[in-house]
């Protein structure tokens, strides 16, 4: 049995009410945290190893200890909840279920950083969500866990949830922070860095709904315990939002030790893939991140055995590898079709760029309109090409990572399955009718013996 | 005056001393010539400008003095400030010359050919990017992206098509007038400039959003297909106007004032800004003092020869050297073969028109 941090209590009924989550050990991490120095607080998360859950996987204990404290100027906390990326649903998990474990860890957090005013940046679409999330802030400041003078230490906090208006956009820290002070959510350009001025031009830290929640553990166990779990830089358990082909989509904790194999076929994760189709691909972090084929999933191009890590699953860089992201594991069967696949990704890229800068405006509504003539038989062998000069030269050279969480998508699905948008250019009209399916994706790859 | 340290910035092997927080940009400027990147959406003059086209993207081999490890990614030197002993690549670089090639690419993509109909044509920022910077076809087949015309007063003429989202006259609206009338709906490829509410804009200096627009989204109505830029004379002129600075430059044809607008630099930036009065209604020679012709580029179309004063002539060969470390590409040095065109004299000195005894004069004159 896998070690659960997280959904530890998820299958207590009534965990989302103050009183339960209280009676089986909630705020316990609060009231040790307060006891302790901002300082000590920041040093256990360091010593944690917790890398930021929202995508890019950044030491969250070093974005701590960046943020600026300059005399007499207000600090705050954002939790980025605007949890928009295609297949990523966890956070909507945690929210909904465990609100309590999310406000205790943004409790803990705004305490450390020394934040008075925390908001909570959330989705938009999750409509049903802030009423839970505020229903639970009363219950803590009834119970003293919020508002004036916190368990007696002297600290103030007051959490505010703020509703986004549904666009992705808003889930870049900048353009977030940008949102919630009431303006267009149009990313900033960097330098300055959030932590030195953010919201308001005050220091701002915007952390993951995850990581902030996985801040409770880490104060209940300790750092150094915490660091235990897991393997290499990839610290404690993460949550993985599993959709798509399989027998059993859900949310699931995983400890960061487990193959995907193993996570993609036992019957404690996904299940396997139902109707005895074959896996052809997936993409394991969310819908920017590479598309690998089911041969450079399951084994890396050295012949070894892929983890569900950070490490293991970028193992070969964009070539052979793909990104941990932001863990919306995306399952695609011998069924699907990688071209309609890239441009209905496309398609979300381009109705969600915010037009601020060129590349990217221009660019993916172009890239759509490219791949729409491939999907429907009406493409040409240059167009395979020019797709990928585009994808090239969008990425890097925007403003914020939309650019190229833009540009991946489609140079993966170019890189790794090139043989399929051919046979889309070269049999117009079967395209129409049936899927090219399994091909050669799953063969195994030959590695040359190394010295 | 508070001491600000100097920092040495190379860019593109000429180093330049230039103050602390200076961006990589301005200090290209200080250097001039070619190793001055693009802009089309920076404007010194507004704050907070810049960063959105991605024209100006440079590379940095080395961050520092301190930190020599170059940046990951090409950044845009309109926001990234100097650092000491930072060393930026521009033309020398083939990654930033192709980077460029795809802006261009991409700001043309949906941009209308319609040029021949254009005002701005002739003074087109994309029309000269796209000269310098750009490929000779487009590979983009489909519908280009068009928008509704809308009427936003009896002033400005806004062609929403035209417009690339440079965000300066939403900045230009937001820092010279009071009221904010003028921002961006929607977003995406779809984005537009727009007046809030369809008002018509009545702000003393909101005509200043022509002279920073850089393509033809937004031009002057009381110009409009009166004239082509470059058939008229730009002279300098002043008023006594209490609202604005009064100095402004006429677009002439005879004695006849086709167009007031700012006076421009020789980044293609406002000198100062003027008001809508002197802009719209100062339409006579009797309203103005004419100081004399204004300097125009000598690459610029409306320098068509009646010109003097030529500013941003072309770069030194030194320079070139310097920068590509080889001869420029010359396929025939005119003035080293034939004594005949003399580049300094100019012809608009010459009364009436030019005859060769006119260069002979001066040739033995110089020879002797």
């Amino acid at each position: 049995m896998a070690i659960k941090l997280l959904l530890e209590n998820d299958h207590i009924e009534g965990i989302r009410y103050f009183d339960t989550y209280r009676k089986n050990g909630g705020y316990r991490a609060a009231e040790k945290a307060f006891k302790m120095s901002p300082a000590d607080i920041v040093e256990e998360v360091k010593k944690s190893g917790l890398r930021g859950r929202g995508g890019a996987g950044f030491p969250t204990g070093m974005k701590w200890s960046f943020l600026a404290k300059p005399e007499g100027v207000p600090r705050h906390l954002v939790c980025n909840a605007d949890e928009s990326e295609p297949g990523t649903f966890k956070d909507r998990y945690l929210m909904e279920f465990h609100p309590h474990l999310f406000i205790e860890g943004l409790l803990i957090s705004s305490f450390a950083l020394g934040s008075n005013a925390t908001y909570v940046y959330i989705r938009g679409e999750y409509a049903w969500i802030p009423e839970i999330l505020e229903q639970a802030i009363i219950e803590a400041k009834n119970n003293g866990f919020l508002g004036k003078n916190i368990l007696g230490t002297g600290f103030d906090c007051e959490i505010y949830v703020h509703r986004g208006a549904g666009a992705y956009i808003c889930g870049e820290e900048t353009a977030l922070i940008e949102s919630l002070e009431g303006k267009r959510g149009n990313p900033r350009m960097k330098p300055p860095f959030p932590a030195i001025q953010g919201v308001w031009m005050r220091p701002t830290v915007v952390n993951n709904v995850e990581t902030l929640a996985a801040v409770v553990p880490i104060i209940n166990m300790g750092g150094d315990e915490y660091a235990k779990i897991g393997v290499g830089k990839s610290t404690g358990t993460k949550l993985l939002s599993v959709c798509g082909n399989i027998n059993k989509p859900g949310v699931y904790e995983i400890d960061m030790t487990c193959s995907v194999e193993e996570f993609l076929y036992s019957d404690e994760y996904c299940g396997g893939i139902p109707k005895g189709r074959k896996l052809k691909a997936c993409i394991p972090g969310g819908s920017s991140v590479p598309i690998v084929p089911a041969n450079l999933l399951l084994k890396t191009a050295k012949g070894e055995t892929r983890y569900m890590n950070y490490e293991s699953l970028s193992d070969g860089g964009f070539v052979s590898g793909s990104m941990m992201g932001s863990g919306g594991f995306i399952v695609l069967d011998d069924a699907q079709c990688v071209v309609r696949h890239t441009m209905t990704l496309a398609r979300f890229y381009n109705h969600e760029s915010c037009g601020q800068c060129s590349p990217c405006r221009e660019g993916t509504g172009w890239m759509y309109k490219i791949l729409k003539n491939l999907e429907y038989g009406k493409g040409k062998m240059s167009d395979i090409d020019l797709l990928w000069d585009i994808q090239r030269r969008i990425e890097g050279n925007t403003i914020c990572p939309l650019g190229d969480a833009a540009a991946w998508p489609v140079a993966a699905a170019i890189r790794h399955f090139r043989d399929e948008f051919e046979w889309h250019v070269l049999n117009p009209e079967e395209s129409q009718t049936r899927n090219y399916g399994l091909a050669h994706y799953a063969d195994p790859i030959h590695v040359p013996a190394s010295a | 005056m508070s001491e600000t340290p100097n920092f040495k910035v190379t860019i593109d092997n000429i180093s330049i001393e230039v103050p602390a927080g200076t961006t990589i940009l301005n200090a290209a400027r200080m250097i001039g010539g070619e190793v001055t990147p693009p802009a089309m959406c920076y404007y010194s003059k507004l704050k907070d400008s810049g960063g959105k086209c991605r024209t100006c993207l440079v590379e940095v081999s080395k961050g520092s003095e301190k930190d020599p490890r170059p940046m990951p990614k090409l950044v845009a030197s309109c926001r990234t400030t100097v650092m000491d002993g930072m060393e930026v690549k521009n033309i020398t670089s083939p990654k930033v010359v192709d980077a460029r090639k795809g802006i261009v690419e991409f700001l043309l993509l949906n941009h209308p050919l319609d040029c021949p109909v254009c005002d701005q044509a002739g003074e087109c920022d994309l029309q000269n990017l796209s000269y310098e910077h750009g490929n000779e076809a487009t590979r983009y087949e489909f519908k280009r992206r068009t928008f509704e015309k809308e009427d936003i007063g009896p002033y400005i003429s806004l062609h929403m098509t035209r417009c690339i989202m440079c965000f300066r006259c939403v900045f230009a609206a937001e820092q010279l007038t009071e009221k904010r009338e003028h921002g961006i709906l929607e977003r995406g490829d779809h984005a537009q400039i727009s007046t809030m509410l369809h008002k018509a804009l009545d702000n003393e200096f909101i005509g200043n959003v022509i002279d920073v627009c850089p393509v033809g989204a937004l031009t002057d109505k009381t110009f409009r297909f009166k004239n082509r830029v470059w058939f008229t004379k730009p002279v300098d002129a002043h008023c006594s106007c209490t609202k604005c600075s009064g100095k402004a430059r006429l677009w002439l044809r005879g004695e006849e004032v086709y167009r007031v607008t700012a006076r421009k630099d020789q980044w293609g930036e406002v000198e100062d800004w003027i008001c809508n009065d002197c802009r719209f209604h100062k339409k006579s020679t009797k309203d103005w003092v004419i100081e004399g012709p204004s300097k125009i580029a000598r690459s610029s179309v409306i320098a068509q020869g009646h010109y003097e004063g030529n500013v941003g002539t072309a770069p030194t060969p030194i320079l070139i050297d310097k920068v590509i470390g080889k001869q420029p590409k010359m396929l025939l040095d005119i003035h080293s073969i034939s004594d005949v065109n003399k580049p300094e004299i100019h012809l608009s000195k010459i009364d009436g028109p030019a005859h060769s005894d006119d260069f002979n004069s001066v040739t033995k004159g110089a020879k002797k």
